[in-house]
């Protein structure tokens, strides 16, 4: 093995390569097409992933809804169908009760399930929009973009029932002219005036709140809606190492004891649950990951054995220097060798043009895109050892596929190569 | 230098045995210059390969520079050619994507010699043929004569016991075929045994001594008057 270390090795090697330039490239395209694929393939499956990722790390996967609705078994003395409403008590003994839970917020709305909407006025123009009642950890939850210069709910506002609002990107643009100034600014809500602190955006679809929602503080919602403790709905996520199903289970049980509902009523309570969603985007991402793996392996082979076929056919062209070359003193074992060597590179820099080509293009892409939210790709990169992997592989292929013309050359004998005309 | 003792070979033809070499005696003294004449089928190509180590006799013993030859496996043997012959072809066999400097340097770079000797030394037998300043041509830029001359500047190259020449001038014309014809009497002068396989009663009178097959025998060995291809260039 030695002779690898050569320089003399390798600058036959070169020769060989470097005067047979038409079969060099067809060599080298094959091969450089499959890793580029392989690249660019893997690169896109990594960037869709990233881009739900993100989409779904805004709304916080470990994340549940659950509301009050009506019970369905007879309970205590109490008849079916007595209606069930969430009050801050509730969450006061969930969050004192159950570890599992992370976050806990409870909710209010008005405008939404019957009730109704908030007027809100700002100068000559109204108009009638849902209204909530948050705390600032529904930000956690569920992510907003707050436009630059604004903020969202915080502590104090809900400490002191500050009259603070946020206002969606939607009613913004109705009640705004481009450029005016918005924050600061007064605006009436049901006939009291809010200070505007802040305008959002959804950075995902779906939820309730649109684009076209007003947050308050939930305190000072409680308030003005006359809303006492009684909440709408609440939102809770588990930490990150617990099964939100499980923790939802322990929840609704502790409910249903402290509203004297039957353990077995599933409807008292009603819930929605992301993990479940979840997992079924995950199980098509994994999917889809494997389909590129197989997809860009299998490209791979097909490159390798192409490179494999075109050095059979050279051998075959090369019969009669390989016999000559024999005559001259060359052993099998060094006939073998350079064949072999000049499969193993040219897998290996066509291996690396294809990834080289590749990594461009997906650094282009990433490039184009930017952070446009439309397309859902983020960040389409390839994982370092993947490639590493990918390489050694098809070294280690073509070393495999390189052995069948180099045995070929061998077997012929230097006097019937000679002879070959 | 070579001894040959009872040489056997045949070939199988589909079901028939075609015996070429049928009890070859035959021996050459260092400093000789050989023809070996015959018509097609007489075996002397078969004789000149197993002498070359490029094919294996069926019987007999041979001797080269008091080595046996027998039995060898490819490494073996590759070996053996690299350090005791060189070889002429009739259709030069040249690499063509290798230029002559690098043609003539290749068997010393199969005797693991240094780039530096090897160009050196290449340069040197290149000049002997008088192709110092085609050196870095390739073959397809050459005419037959100088191809040929390349060749020999090759099978010099890593200083063989032995040339074997296998119909040299065959593919050339009778003024080039003369011009090669000095060259190897100009070795075989320094020294060099040299044995060429021919059909051409001129080319072989150029030689001092000529073996006649037949049928895969000899039937004469003789000395001959050496006519100088000198007098024709």
């Amino acid at each position: 093995m030695k002779f690898i270390f050569e320089r003399d090795t390798w600058q036959e090697i070169y020769g060989a390569i470097r005067k047979n330039k038409i079969r060099t490239i067809i060599t080298v395209i094959g091969v450089t097409w499959g890793v580029f694929l392989f690249v660019f393939l893997l690169g896109m499956a990594k960037g869709l992933d990233n881009s739900f990722r993100s989409q779904f790390n805004d709304f916080a996967t470990n994340t549940m809804f659950l509301w009050g609705q009506q019970t369905s078994i007879p309970n205590e003395g109490f008849k079916r169908g007595r209606r069930m409403q969430l009050t801050l008590d509730d969450v006061e003994a969930l969050e004192s009760q159950v570890d599992d839970i992370e976050y806990i917020a409870p909710r209010n709305v008005t405008g939404q399930w019957g009730t109704p909407p908030g007027q809100f006025v700002r100068g000559s123009k109204s108009g009638a929009f849902k209204v909530f009642g948050d705390y600032p950890t529904i930000d956690k939850v569920s992510k907003k973009k707050i436009f630059d210069g604004g903020r969202f709910i915080n502590e104090e506002d809900i400490k002191y029932e500050r009259k603070v609002c946020v206002i969606g990107e939607d009613i913004y643009k109705q009640f705004y002219d481009k450029d005016e100034e918005v924050i600061g600014g007064f605006v009436r809500i049901n006939g009291i005036y809010f200070k505007v602190i802040g305008v959002y955006k959804p950075t995902q679809a779906g939820g309730f709140e649109g684009d076209d929602s007003i947050f308050l503080p939930f305190t000072t919602f409680q308030t003005i809606f006359n809303q006492g403790r009684n909440i709408s709905w609440m939102v809770i996520t588990a930490k990150a190492d617990k099964n939100i199903v499980n923790t939802e289970t322990i929840i609704k049980t502790i409910l249903k004891r402290e509203h004297n509902v039957h353990p077995d009523d599933t409807q008292a309570f009603g819930s929605f649950n992301l993990g479940e969603e979840i997992a079924k985007v995950n199980g098509f991402l994994g999917g889809m990951r494997l389909i590129t793996y197989i997809v860009g392996i299998a490209t791979l082979i097909a490159g390798v054995i192409a490179i494999g076929n075109v050095l059979l056919i050279t051998v075959k062209e090369r019969t009669r220097e390989i016999g000559v070359r024999r005559a001259l003193g060359a052993t099998p074992a060094e006939v073998r060798g350079q064949i072999m060597l000049e499969s193993i590179l040219l897998t290996f820099l066509a291996g690396l043009l294809g990834f080289i080509s590749g990594t461009l293009l997906l650094w282009g892409i990433n490039t184009a895109i930017g952070n446009n939210d439309d397309i859902p790709i983020l960040n389409p990169t390839v994982d370092f050892f993947a490639v590493v992997g990918a390489l050694l592989s098809i070294v280690l292929l073509g070393t495999l596929i390189g052995l069948i013309p180099a045995q070929k050359a061998v077997s012929i004998k230097p006097i019937e190569a000679l002879r070959e005309e | 230098m070579i001894e040959i003792k009872d040489l056997h070979k045949s070939y199988q033809m589909g079901s028939n045995s075609l015996h070429v070499l049928k009890g070859i005696n035959f021996s050459v003294k260092e400093g000789e210059l050989v023809a070996i004449m015959g018509s097609s089928g007489s075996g002397k190509s078969t004789l000149l390969n197993i002498l070359g180590m490029l094919d294996e006799a069926d019987g007999g013993s041979y001797f080269l520079d008091n080595v046996p030859i027998k039995g060898l496996n490819e490494t073996k043997a590759a070996q053996y050619r690299n350090k005791f012959l060189g070889f002429v072809f009739q259709s030069f066999n040249l690499i063509n994507y290798k230029t002559a400097l690098e043609n003539v340097a290749l068997p010393l770079y199969y005797q693991r010699k240094n780039r530096k000797e090897r160009t050196e030394k290449a340069m040197n037998y290149l000049g002997k043929v008088g192709l110092t300043n085609w050196a870095t041509h390739l073959p397809s830029e050459l005419s037959g004569g100088q191809k040929q001359r390349v060749a020999i500047a090759r099978a010099l190259a890593a200083d063989p016991k032995v040339l074997l020449a296998d119909e040299p001038t065959g593919a050339l014309d009778s003024t080039t075929s003369y011009e090669v014809m000095d060259i190897i009497q100009g070795i075989n002068d320094e020294g060099k045994t040299i044995l060429v396989v021919t059909h051409e009663q001129d080319i072989a009178n150029m030689c001092k001594r000529i073996v006649h097959l037949k049928d895969g025998v000899i039937v004469e060995d003789k000395e001959v008057e050496q006519v100088r291809a000198s007098q024709y260039v």
